[in-house]
C-alpha cells in the first residue's frame, strides 16, 4: 500500500508534447480515476507511473520514492491491460502465479494466494483452463486475478472494461469496486467512458489534451465543474451550452438567450454573476435534467418557456427532448407521461438554481 | 459439399441461390483441378525414383516400360545400407544438420529477439541488413568464403577445409539471416501488451523470451527449424566446394561424387541413395506439421 505523487511529470514524444506537466497526490488506499478522449495522455501517464514509458521531466513518486529511474519489476504495481495479456500457453493458475514464481515464492504460499484470488473473483472451476477457453468477462477476471496475487502498492487499470459488452461491463464495473473494497489497493484506473469514471472513482481526474482540466469526487465533477471541457464531459446526455448575456433590467440581473427570450436570475445566482461584464459573450450550461416539463406552480428561480420539439426520445422511465434555440440543439428530459410529441409545441421550464455560466471564450466557469 | 448443406433446410421448389455459394462451389472445383494437378506434378519424380530403386542395373538399362518394375528387388537397398561409406554420409549429413540446426536457432531466436522487441540504435537498419545478407546467393559467395577458410588455415595453421565440419561455419550464413527474419515475423505478432505484463510481472528480458515469446512463438520456432533442417540437409553447393575426401562428404554430394564414375551412372543406387535421402526431412515434416498446426492457438487477448 502506498500513495502515488506526480510532479510536473512530462512526456514528450519527439515533436509531440503529450503529457504538459501534470501534478497529482494520489492518497494511500484511494481509487482514482484519469478521464478523457483519447489522445488526453491518461494511458501515457498510467504507464509512466507503471515504468512502461521513460519520463521525459518531472517526478513520480510510489510510496515516498522516487521511482523515475526504477523499472517496472522494482516499482512493485500490477497492471490490468484493456487487451487482458494472458499468457496464452498458461493455465489460469500459472497466468496468475506467474509474478510470484518468479519471485520465487514457496509453493504453499503461492497456492494460497491464487486460490484466495480465484475464490474472490468467482474463478476457482476455471483455474485449470487456458485463456482461450474463457469469455471475455472472465480473461479480464483472470487479469484481475493476476494483480491481485501479487499484492502490489498500486493496481494499475488501463482500460480494462473497453473490450467487455455493455451488460458485462457494467457487471465488471461492479466486480472492480467490490475487489476494490476488499483489498483497498491504491488503484489509478484509465478509461474514456466518464460513467466508468464516475461509478468506480473515489476522485477522478479529467484529463484533455496532456493536462488535468479538473480533479475532484464524481459529484463536484458533476454539479461544479471547473471548465466547459469538464462540464461538458461529464454527464450523459452532455450538458447543453447557449451563447448568452447578462443585462440589467430595472435593477435585475436577466440572461438573455436571444432577442425574445431573456430569464431573471434568482438571487443567489445574480449576487454571484453581479461582477460579470455585461459585454461579455457568455455561455449559459444547463444539464438535461434541470430542463422539465412546466408546472403550474412554478418555484423559485424556475422559468417556464414554449419550444418546438423536434425529436423526442422515450427511455422509459424519462422522456429526452430536442428542441432548436437560435441553431443550438438543447436536450431536456420530461416525464414520459408530460405529453411531448415529435414535432409538437411544448412548455418546458428551466432550472436556473442549477445552471452555470461560463465565458466564452476562456471556457471558464464563472 | 458445402452446397448440400446449404440446400437442406431449403424450400422444395428450385431455388437459385446467391452467387455466393455458386462462386464458391466453382472456386472448389478450381482449387482441386489445380491442386490435383501439382500434387500429381509434384509427386510423380519421388514415384520415378522409388520405382527405379527396385529395379536391378540389368533391368533399368533394357527398354522395357519404365513405369513398372517387372522383377523387384531390394538389392540397392542392401548395398547401399550395409555400405560404410553410404553410412558415413549419412551420420556426416546429420551431424551437420543437428549442429546448424542448433547453432541456427542459439542465435537467431536471441537476435529475432531482441530485432523485434528491443528498440535500440540501429535496430532498424540491422534487420534491414540481416534480410539483404540472405539475398546473396551462394553461388557468389563460395569462392570467397573458400580463400578466407584458406587463408584462417595458413595463418592460424587450422585446417578446416575438407572437414565436415566447416559445414557448421557455412550453413548458419545462410539459415541465421531467414531464421532471424521468420522469428521477428511471429515475435512481432505478439501482442506488446504481453511482454509489458511480462516485465511488470517481474520478469527480464530473457525470461520474457524463454518463458513467453518461444512458447507463445513455437508454431515459428518450428517453421524455422524446418527450414534450417532443410537447407543444411539438403545443400549441395558449399559441401562440393568445400569438402572432398570421401569420408567427409555429406550426402546429397556423397551420392553424386562416388554412384557417378565417369560417365557411369549407377541409377538404381542413386535413385536408393535419394529416396533414403529424402527420408528424415519426411518424417520431420510429418511429425513437426501435427505440431506445427497444434501450436496455432491464440487466446492471448480479445477475439
Amino acid at each position: 500500500m502506498a500513495d502515488v505523487l506526480l510532479r510536473k511529470v512530462v512526456k514528450r514524444y519527439e515533436e509531440v508534447e503529450a503529457v504538459r506537466g501534470i501534478d497529482l497526490d494520489i492518497a494511500d488506499h484511494e481509487f482514482v480515476v484519469l478521464v478523457g478522449p483519447s489522445g488526453c495522455g491518461k494511458s501515457t501517464t498510467l504507464r509512466m507511473i507503471a515504468g512502461l514509458e521513460d519520463i521525459t521531466g518531472g517526478d513520480i513518486m510510489i510510496g515516498g520514492d522516487v521511482v523515475n529511474d526504477v523499472p517496472p519489476k522494482d516499482r512493485d504495481i500490477a497492471m490490468v491491460f484493456q487487451n487482458y495479456a494472458l499468457y496464452p500457453h498458461m493455465t489460469v493458475a500459472e497466468n496468475m502465479s506467474f509474478g510470484l514464481r518468479l519471485k520465487h515464492y514457496p509453493k504453499a504460499e503461492i497456492n494460497s494466494r491464487v486460490t484466495e484470488a480465484a475464490r474472490m473473483l468467482d474463478i476457482t472451476d476455471l483455474i485449470d483452463r487456458k485463456p482461450k477457453q474463457l469469455s471475455g468477462g472472465q480473461r479480464q477476471r483472470v487479469a484481475m486475478g493476476r494483480a491481485i496475487v501479487r499484492n502490489p502498492k498500486v493496481f494499475l487499470f488501463d482500460e480494462p472494461l473497453s473490450n467487455l459488452d455493455a451488460q458485462l461491463r457494467v457487471q465488471m464495473r461492479i466486480e472492480i469496486k467490490k475487489v476494490h473494497q476488499k483489498v483497498r489497493t491504491t488503484t489509478v484506473y484509465v478509461t474514456h467512458d466518464q460513467v466508468e469514471a464516475m461509478t468506480l472513482a473515489d476522485r477522478v481526474v479529467v484529463m484533455n489534451r496532456g493536462r488535468i482540466e479538473q480533479i475532484g469526487t464524481p459529484n463536484d465533477l458533476y454539479h461544479s465543474p471547473a471548465t466547459r471541457f469538464v462540464a461538458g464531459f461529464i454527464g450523459s446526455p452532455a450538458m447543453n451550452f447557449l451563447p448568452c448575456r447578462l443585462e440589467d433590467v430595472g435593477g435585475k440581473l436577466n440572461i438573455r438567450l436571444t432577442d425574445r427570450i431573456a430569464f431573471p436570475l434568482p438571487g443567489a445566482r445574480a449576487a454571484r454573476y453581479q461582477g460579470v461584464s455585461r459585454t461579455d459573450k457568455l455561455l449559459l450550461g444547463v444539464r438535461p435534467e434541470h430542463i422539465a416539463e412546466a408546472r403550474v406552480h412554478t418555484e423559485p428561480g424556475v422559468e417556464a418557456f414554449d419550444a418546438m420539439l423536434d425529436v423526442t426520445e422515450p427511455m422509459g422511465m424519462e422522456t429526452l427532448v430536442y428542441f432548436t434555440m437560435d441553431g443550438t440543439q438543447v436536450c431536456g428530459r420530461v416525464n414520459p407521461n408530460a405529453g411531448a410529441h415529435d414535432g409538437a409545441p411544448f412548455r418546458l421550464a428551466v432550472d436556473l438554481n442549477n445552471m452555470h455560466l461560463l465565458n466564452e471564450v476562456t471556457g471558464v466557469v464563472i | 459439399m458445402s452446397t448440400m448443406t446449404v440446400d437442406k433446410g431449403a424450400p422444395t421448389r428450385k431455388v437459385k441461390y446467391g452467387s455466393m455459394s455458386r462462386d464458391r462451389a466453382w472456386a472448389l472445383r478450381w482449387s482441386y483441378f489445380f491442386l490435383t494437378l501439382f500434387a500429381i506434378f509434384s509427386l510423380v519424380p519421388p514415384i520415378y525414383m522409388l520405382i527405379t530403386s527396385l529395379k536391378s542395373s540389368a533391368e533399368i538399362s533394357a527398354a522395357t516400360n519404365p513405369w513398372w518394375v517387372f522383377h523387384p528387388t531390394l538389392s540397392n537397398y542392401i548395398e547401399l545400407l550395409t555400405s560404410n561409406q553410404f553410412l558415413t554420409f549419412f551420420r556426416n549429413s546429420a551431424f551437420v544438420s543437428i549442429f546448424v540446426v542448433t547453432i541456427t536457432m542459439l542465435i537467431s531466436v536471441p537476435a529475432a529477439f531482441a530485432l523485434a522487441r528491443m528498440r535500440f540504435w540501429g535496430s532498424a537498419t540491422l534487420a534491414t541488413g540481416v534480410f539483404l545478407t540472405y539475398l546473396i546467393p551462394d553461388s557468389l559467395l563460395f569462392i570467397p568464403l573458400f580463400k578466407m577458410f584458406a587463408v584462417i588455415g595458413d595463418w592460424t595453421g587450422i585446417q578446416l577445409i575438407n572437414r565436415w565440419y566447416v559445414l557448421l561455419f557455412i550453413y548458419p550464413t545462410l539459415t541465421v539471416p531467414f531464421c532471424t527474419w521468420i522469428m521477428m515475423g511471429y515475435f512481432a505478432s505478439i501482442p506488446k501488451e504481453l511482454d509489458e505484463a511480462a516485465i511488470i510481472d517481474g520478469a527480464s528480458w530473457f525470461q520474457t523470451l524463454t518463458r513467453i515469446f518461444i512458447p507463445v512463438a513455437l508454431p515459428g520456432l518450428i517453421a524455422a527449424t524446418i527450414f534450417a533442417f532443410t537447407v543444411s540437409w539438403a545443400q549441395f553447393l558449399y559441401p562440393l566446394v568445400f569438402t572432398t575426401s570421401t569420408d567427409q562428404l555429406v550426402l546429397p554430394v556423397g551420392i553424386i561424387t562416388t554412384l557417378i564414375k565417369g560417365d557411369v551412372f549407377n541409377w538404381g543406387q542413386i535413385m536408393t541413395g535419394a529416396l533414403l535421402g529424402a527420408a528424415p526431412p519426411l518424417i520431420i515434416y510429418a511429425f513437426l506439421m501435427d505440431y506445427y498446426i497444434a501450436g496455432l492457438t491464440a487466446g492471448a487477448t480479445k477475439g
